[in-house]
């Protein structure tokens, strides 16, 4: 989809090339995040793209073709384009906005009305809006507005620069997830610079780190996070992140407890007090005969139950929510954490009931990492 | 007060004629100012290292007396209406080519460069883009220069352009000080109106998002 070879840059009047013989190869459908240090070359090494920067050597090819041999202003076209500074025109309505490519491939009027109308429903932005001018839009509205502008002509390729950086954190952590989202939806290449890790990590399919003009490493964020190729790369993620990335390639199955307490379905309430009282649990995992799990029961459900219920099944809870065992670990704390729920199921094929996660044992884990991690670094002091 | 009114009753016939004259020299070289002024100012946006050097040059020109270019006009454009239109045009130019330079020269550049990276032409990008966001600053450079050439225009009779200058020349040869007046006050009143009309023109012109900056 699109290759750089021995790709060059050095601006007049520098010495240094600000890139220098990149080479790169990106995957029709990725989504490529180029991050480093300020002055690294990764803005320069996207504009060369669609020509804002021409390159001093080297050759770049999209689709197949080299950019240099196409007349810039019709490639620039063909490529959507995002920047930081949103620079939505003051004075277009928004549906304008969108449809400024059309206009410029001289599509007619309603066609241009159509796509805008078309987009907008894409990010839930009211269809009334496409008469508004941006200055009453939120700053995140107008960078949505941005986004469709960019899609407009449908590109196959979309380079956006830094564009979620000027946004307020709240607003950008919601956009960054409705952009991956409209991501998959439209199926395009993209090719994202930004400065802040977090955000690469959380949208990249590969990552390009950049210094001083050079590719240091390229990988998927599991990878980097896993391997970082050197110590730059290690400083530039930050400890913080290595340190968070740890219950990345945790399973479930790996903290878990193998042994739930449970009671099979067809057993009266009264057995299942039973068992309560035996294991001094206030609530118990329900299955049936070959261990599939059906639900859940607690004191307070018999309590409220016992007079008019006697079996387990009429008074369980069957909106059970339960994770897989290969399941990673950073999903399911997430959840549980967000749910409140003390514990967590855990089941495999055919909704088999094999173990329990519970709150103790997330908190007995990351206690695990953060003095593990000390120990190490008193070690390695010493 | 008489005196004006018998004036105005031997004269009014002549003084529709001279404000009509009045009129159509200042409207002349107005026109032709923002026909040159606004292409040159948009170049000069092109070229920003030299550009200052060509405006302070151009503002030179307009520290010259008009009286004086007038007077060194009319050996090679003679007298009458033709020298009077130029002579105005060149004191138009100043204050358009300034502020149309500025005007654009102050948009936004993200915005310029969201305009190319989406594939507009050098003229797109002028046209959808410099030259609206431009347009306010533009006009109150316009605005400016019309008011001050129906001032001058009145100098036009000096080299037999016509005019309300007429009257005036008149009035003075002719110790009348009502003919003087006479000239004057529609002169006055035509800068007025101008404007007038153009301030609204321009507050018409100046993009919705704008209009709480500039108004």
């Amino acid at each position: 989809m699109l290759e750089f070879k021995e790709v060059t840059k050095t601006f007049e009047g520098s010495k240094k090339p600000a890139v220098n013989k990149l080479n790169l190869s990106i995957e029709k459908g990725e989504f490529v995040v180029f991050i480093g240090p300020s002055g690294c070359g990764k803005t320069t090494t996207m504009k060369m793209i669609n020509r804002l920067v021409e390159p001093t050597d080297g050759q770049i090819l999209v689709e197949g073709t080299n950019v240099l041999e196409q007349d810039s202003v019709q490639l620039r076209r063909s490529i959507g384009y995002v920047i930081q500074q949103i620079g939505l025109m003051p004075h277009m309505t928004v549906g304008e906005n969108i449809s400024l490519v059309g206009s410029l491939l001289k599509w007619s009027k309603e066609k241009q009305r159509e796509r805008a109308k078309e987009l907008i429903s894409l990010v839930d932005l009211p269809e009334e809006y496409l008469n508004r001018y941006p200055h009453e839009l939120s700053g995140g509205q107008q960078q949505r507005i941005g986004v469709l502008r960019a899609l407009a002509a449908d590109p196959p390729l979309i380079l956006m620069d830094e564009p979620f950086g000027a946004l307020d954190p709240i607003t950008r952590d919601g956009l960054q997830e409705e952009f991956k989202k409209l991501q998959k939806e439209v199926d395009k290449t993209i090719v994202f610079v930004t400065h802040d890790m977090d955000e690469a990590i959380k949208l990249a399919d590969k990552i390009v780190i950049m210094n001083a003009g050079e590719i240091v490493q390229v990988g998927s964020p599991d990878e980097i996070l896993k391997h970082p190729a050197n110590e730059f790369v290690e400083d530039f993620i930050g400890k913080d992140r290595l340190l968070q990335s740890r219950p990345d390639v945790t399973r479930v199955e790996q903290i878990m407890n193998a042994n739930p307490i449970t009671v099979k379905e067809e057993r009266t309430l009264k057995e299942a007090i039973q068992v309560m009282r035996d294991n001094r649990v206030d609530s118990l995992l329900v299955i049936d005969e070959i261990g599939t799990l059906k639900g859940y029961i607690d004191i307070e459900m018999i309590d409220a139950q016992y007079k008019k219920r006697s079996y387990v099944y009429e008074a369980m809870d069957t909106e059970e929510y339960s994770v897989h065992k290969s399941d990673l670990l950073r999903d399911t704390m997430y959840r549980m954490l967000r749910r409140g729920s003390a514990y967590v199921p855990v089941i495999e094929e055919n909704d088999r009931l094999v173990g329990i996660v519970t709150r103790a044992a997330l908190a007995n884990m990351v206690y695990d990492t953060i003095w593990g991690d000390e120990t190490a670094e008193v070690a390695a002091a010493d | 007060m008489e005196a004006i009114i018998t004036t105005l009753s031997a004269y009014g016939w002549d003084l529709l004629e001279k404000t009509g004259e009045h009129m159509f020299i200042s409207l002349a070289a107005i026109l032709l100012g923002v026909s040159v002024a606004i292409p040159a100012g948009i170049l000069l946006t092109r070229i920003p290292k030299v550009a200052d050097r060509i405006i302070s040059f151009v503002g030179v020109l307009q520290t010259v007396p008009s009286l004086a270019i007038l007077a060194f006009l009319m050996p090679f454009l003679g007298v009458g209406i033709l020298p009077a239109i130029i002579a105005l045009f060149i004191y138009s130019v100043l204050p358009i080519l300034r502020n149309t330079y500025t005007g654009v020269m102050e948009v936004d550049s993200s915005l310029k460069e969201a305009g190319r990276g989406m594939g507009m032409s050098n003229w797109e990008t002028v046209r959808k883009i410099e030259l609206p966001l431009a347009l306010p600053v533009i006009m109150s450079g316009i605005r400016f220069a019309t008011v001050y050439l129906i001032g001058w225009a009145t100098l036009a009779a000096f080299i037999g352009g016509g005019g309300l200058g007429d009257l005036i020349f008149d009035g003075l040869n002719l110790y009348q000080p009502e003919l003087i007046i006479l000239g004057t006050i529609p002169a006055t009143l035509l800068a007025l109106l101008a404007n007038g009309g153009l301030s609204l023109l321009e507050k018409k012109l100046t993009p919705v998002a704008m209009r709480g900056e500039t108004a």
